[in-house]
């Protein structure tokens, strides 16, 4: 079997209500929407026949929006189609994101009957208040019952996504909330901050610094970003990615896959894709990378990662030295702390962490 | 085109303050003299530089000859010479006026005169123009025609009764201007048959034909082949084309008579050998005086220049040199900065001459520049008698070795109603004026005298004026020479280090508070480094201010969603998009724009 190895992304852009820090492709719509957008889905998945063939499938992503909003005969009709269509590895990593407010037991029952092995369920944040100010749907009560629900079910890979720098949020509750997530002992957990981005209620309330005084202070954040480490490594969980953590062995492996530059391809309104050099989101033109573009991915990607890039993969894969390449640019990070070498492995230090943007675009030529 | 005669041509100006609509109605007159079609008129055809017609402004002087045919039945040659309308460019305005016999007067009949309207006349009555004036805007609501005429014959003291009352905007009574150019303004005199004696009022470079110098032909004849003399600066040269001003256009023709305005090319490399105001003679048969009234002009503002990218000094210097050719009161001379390497110490007739040239090196050359702050020439007497011109604040001497300073002053005068009048003589007391006195032209406006340092006005003086008195204040100023002042260098150092770019020159007493407000806008200019950056300012060795730039923030730890990998690309290609534009000095890197800092302390 020499086939490629390829990643599935399922996009659903439905929500019950948006949050008001969201900007993803994501509304609510009517039922009859719904149902024309999944008869559309499957078509798609359909038309990537050739592609299916050629390739087997290591992990699938439904994300969203709100994958949990379908009616479990949506998610089947879905799964049934990619199932036709493409041959996915009997180890497969299979997720679905949830919201907690769209839980039901019929629901996870038809999932793990799909094949789905790893939920995604997005808390934020375990206090009651800053979930309303996140304009989420759900309660600390309710994503309660649903976790519980999943692990009565037999889901044994659960991600709850987490939040920090909330409007009104404090270095405790923030703690609280990390402390509380973590006592549930999910396999994995992703902790990252709260970004206001334009066009969503958020960016009308904070954009260009109004009501600055909401928000948690810069010295507050990075606490929070640090206290995220110390605390979850208490309870077994390791970062293996800027802002993912787990237990031993239940790494993501989709996520890895992104930074690890492996090809997937997104099916659904705005997914992005990653096949043979090209770039492109559905609906538009594919963009072919050059060389240097390459390179500058397999750095500012790789770089994500705890253990960093491998400088012999650097070359296995470009067929130059990374020293060469990066001349300069690794010396002075070196210099600067914030970049390490170890073991023939680059990788970001704490500090390089604290700073990552501006390390990473060390590498952009 | 020989054989035009004389009574049939006039040449003429238009005068007028700033925004009272003067290329308005050149645009207006050249369009129903029938030249252009209104689809061909481009708005404001005089202004052709890109940059002029942005800013509303002239740069450079224009010249186009026009035809008219008049009510009585007559052709006449008009030839209609634009004049740039900023002070830094007075010289240039003067030398335009000198080839005229006429001016219009254009004034707004809502503002009325103003502090340019005044000094433009006053001009033209030097160069015994004969003026004419022109009431325009009489379409706004706001217009008092009859005010203003009043205010001209009674502040101008020149006739203004049967001044065409007109709108350049649209048009109305434009027809009238014509017909009183011809009744008003005198017919150019002189003989065609004398010695050659014509008036250079202002060169282009052209690649092909080399330089094109406009002339007005006060004596004699110039055609192919005469062999021409420049009387200043004794460059000779032999003539290889005559000809007009076409709309937009050089049209050749046979020869230029005593009387008429045109150009002429003779192989000449150079706007040096073609100085504006300068007398061109035959070389074989020379007229017996120089034209009056030639000066060679000086810069009097001067700032460094730098490529943002080291290796594009050749570029930099070739794209001065062709700006040069073009423009003889630009000069410049190689320096080195510690902080931003090699670049030049550029020499402005003023900041608008300076922001003009910067942004034609940026616009038509492609080039990426590091200004540094503009600073006047300042006399050092130094303690063994030797007297030096400073242009580079960096290059001043040991306080020990400096026995006094002297600084430019200008003679000011602004003209303001009389609400304003005081807030203008708080900014003037402000900016160390001295005040020299007050004349109330009418009721309620009045003209203010003051001596001020050229020092405080290059900067931000107009927009101060303006803001102070809601757009209504004018304001003219004049080089006037030199005073002693208690003068010190302000140094600033970044993380400790001594940045030479950033050192100015101040008044002692405002040392203090100049310091303060530069550090403060450093603080907001200079990003945040992975270290913390003190940056203070110094005078000698004391430190009179401090700010401090804190470390770099956390990046917040972005979701990275459904592999959406161009979006992490673009916030990373924005980040290291702004280092592009970073000098670095020491392990700081400063922005671009922070070297322009002290021109903006006064921003509120």
């Amino acid at each position: 079997m020499n086939m490629k190895e390829l990643e599935l992304y399922i996009h659903i852009p439905f929500c019950v209500k948006k949050c008001n820090y969201c900007d993803f492709l994501s509304a609510p719509a009517g039922e009859q929407k719904q149902k024309e957008y999944v008869e559309s889905l499957r078509e798609r998945i359909r038309s990537h026949g050739a592609l299916g063939k050629a390739c087997h499938v290591v992990s699938i992503f439904l994300g969203g929006g709100t994958p949990s909003i379908l009616k479990p005969e949506q998610t089947e009709a879905i799964f049934t189609a990619i199932y036709d269509g493409f041959q996915v590895d009997q180890d497969a990593e299979i997720t679905t994101e949830m919201n907690p407010g769209t839980v039901t037991e019929e629901k996870l029952l038809i999932y793990k009957e799909l094949g789905i092995n790893r939920l995604s369920i997005g808390l934020q944040s375990a206090s009651n208040e800053e979930l309303r100010r996140l304009g989420r749907i759900h309660t600390r009560e309710e994503f309660l019952s649903a976790y519980r629900m999943a692990r009565k079910t037999g889901f044994e890979n659960i991600n709850i996504d987490l939040m920090s720098a909330i409007p009104g949020q404090t270095l405790e509750s923030y703690e609280r909330s990390l402390r509380f997530t973590a006592e549930l002992e999910p396999e994995h957990i992703s902790a990252y901050s709260l970004i206001i981005e334009e066009g969503t209620p958020f960016y009308d309330r904070y954009g260009g610094g109004s009501h600055a005084e909401e928000l948690p202070d810069e010295d507050t954040e990075r606490k929070m970003y640090v206290r995220t480490k110390e605390i979850l490594q208490n309870y077994g969980y390791h970062r293996y990615e800027i802002s993912n953590y787990a237990k031993k062995g239940f790494e993501c492996r989709h996520n890895l896959g992104y930074w690890n530059r492996a090809e997937y391809l997104g099916i659904g309104t705005g997914a992005a894709s990653f096949l043979n050099h090209r770039r492109w989101t559905e609906g538009e033109e594919p963009v072919i990378l050059t060389r240097r573009e390459e390179m500058e991915e397999f750095m500012f990607l790789g770089l994500r990662k705890r253990e960093g890039i491998s400088c012999a993969g650097f070359r296995e894969t470009f067929g130059e030295p990374i020293e060469v390449v990066y001349q300069g640019v690794i010396e002075k990070l070196t210099t600067q702390k914030l970049l390490t070498e170890r073991k023939g492995r680059l990788a970001l230090t704490e500090r390089g962490i604290d700073v990552s943007n501006y390390v990473m675009s060390e590498f952009l030529f | 085109m020989a054989g035009i005669e004389q009574s049939r041509i006039r040449n003429f100006c238009i005068i007028a303050h700033i925004d009272h609509g003067k290329s308005t109605l050149a645009d207006r007159i050249i369009e129903m003299t029938g030249l252009l079609t209104s689809r061909e008129m481009q708005s404001q055809v005089l202004d052709n530089m890109e940059l002029e017609r942005e800013r509303g402004i002239t740069i450079k002087s224009q010249a186009v000859r026009i035809v008219y045919r008049a009510k009585n039945g007559e052709e006449y040659i008009f030839n209609l010479i634009d004049t740039p309308g900023h002070v830094d460019f007075n010289y240039e305005v003067s030398r335009s006026l000198a080839a005229c016999d006429g001016a219009i007067l254009v004034v707004d009949a809502a503002q009325g005169v103003e502090a340019q309207t005044l000094a433009n006349v006053y001009l033209a009555l030097d160069h015994d123009l004969d003026v004419m004036p022109v009431i325009n805007k009489v379409d706004l609501p706001s217009a008092e025609p009859e005010r203003v005429i009043e205010e001209i014959e009674d502040v101008i003291g020149i006739e203004a009764a049967d001044a065409p009352l007109i709108s350049a905007k649209t048009g109305q009574n434009v027809e009238e201007v014509l017909e009183q150019i011809i009744e008003k303004i005198p017919a150019p005199t002189g003989d065609a048959g004398a010695p050659l004696q014509a008036l250079i009022f202002d060169s282009v470079y052209d690649s092909y034909k080399g330089v094109i110098v406009f002339c007005r032909m006060v004596e004699g004849t110039v055609k192919k082949g005469t062999t021409i003399r420049m009387m200043a600066t004794g460059t000779t040269a032999e003539v290889v084309e005559v000809g007009y001003f076409g709309a937009g256009q050089f049209v050749a023709c046979e020869e230029l008579n005593a009387g008429m305005v045109g150009y002429l090319t003779a192989s000449l490399k150079n706007v040096k050998d073609t100085r504006v105001g300068d007398t061109i003679t035959d070389a074989k048969r020379p007229c017996a005086a120089p034209l009056p009234g030639y000066k060679k002009v000086n810069p009097m503002v001067y700032c460094g220049m730098y490529p943002a990218d080291g290796a594009k000094y050749p570029d930099l210097r070739d794209a001065l040199e062709k700006l040069q050719l073009n423009d003889a009161s630009l000069q410049f001379e190689p320096e080195t900065s510690i902080a931003l390497g090699f670049g030049f110490r550029c020499g402005f007739l003023g900041l608008l001459h300076l922001e003009i040239i910067q942004e034609r090196l940026e616009r038509e050359y492609n080039l990426d520049l590091v200004t540094t702050a503009p600073s006047v020439i300042y006399k050092v007497h130094k303690t063994n008698g030797e007297v030096i011109e400073l242009t580079n604040p960096s290059n001043l001497p040991d306080p020990s070795e400096i026995e006094y300073m002297e600084e430019p002053m200008v003679k000011a005068e602004i003209m303001v109603t009389s609400e304003f009048i005081g807030a203008i003589m708080d900014l003037c007391q402000e900016r160390r004026g001295i005040y020299q006195g007050m004349e109330y032209i009418e009721e309620t406006r009045a003209v203010l005298r003051y001596h001020l340092p050229l020092n405080e006005i290059i900067y931000d003086f107009f927009d101060a004026l303006k803001s102070r008195s809601r757009g209504y204040a004018s304001f003219d100023y004049e080089i006037f020479g030199y005073q002693q002042s208690e003068l010190v260098k302000l140094d600033i150092l970044i993380n400790k280090e001594e940045v030479d770019a950033l050192s100015f020159i101040v008044f002692a007493g405002n040392a203090y508070e100049r310091g303060r407000k530069m550090c403060e806008k450093l603080k907001d200019e200079i990003p945040r480094h992975l270290f913390e950056i003190p940056i203070q300012a110094a005078v000698g060795s004391k430190i009179i201010a401090r700010e401090t730039v804190k470390a770099m923030r956390k990046d917040v730890l972005a979701k990275c969603y459904g592999g959406d990998i161009s979006r992490k690309r673009k916030l990373l290609e924005k980040q290291k998009e702004g280092k592009k534009r970073m000098r670095q000095v020491g392990n700081v890197e400063i922005p671009q724009q922070a070297f322009m800092s002290v021109l903006k302390l006064d921003d509120k």
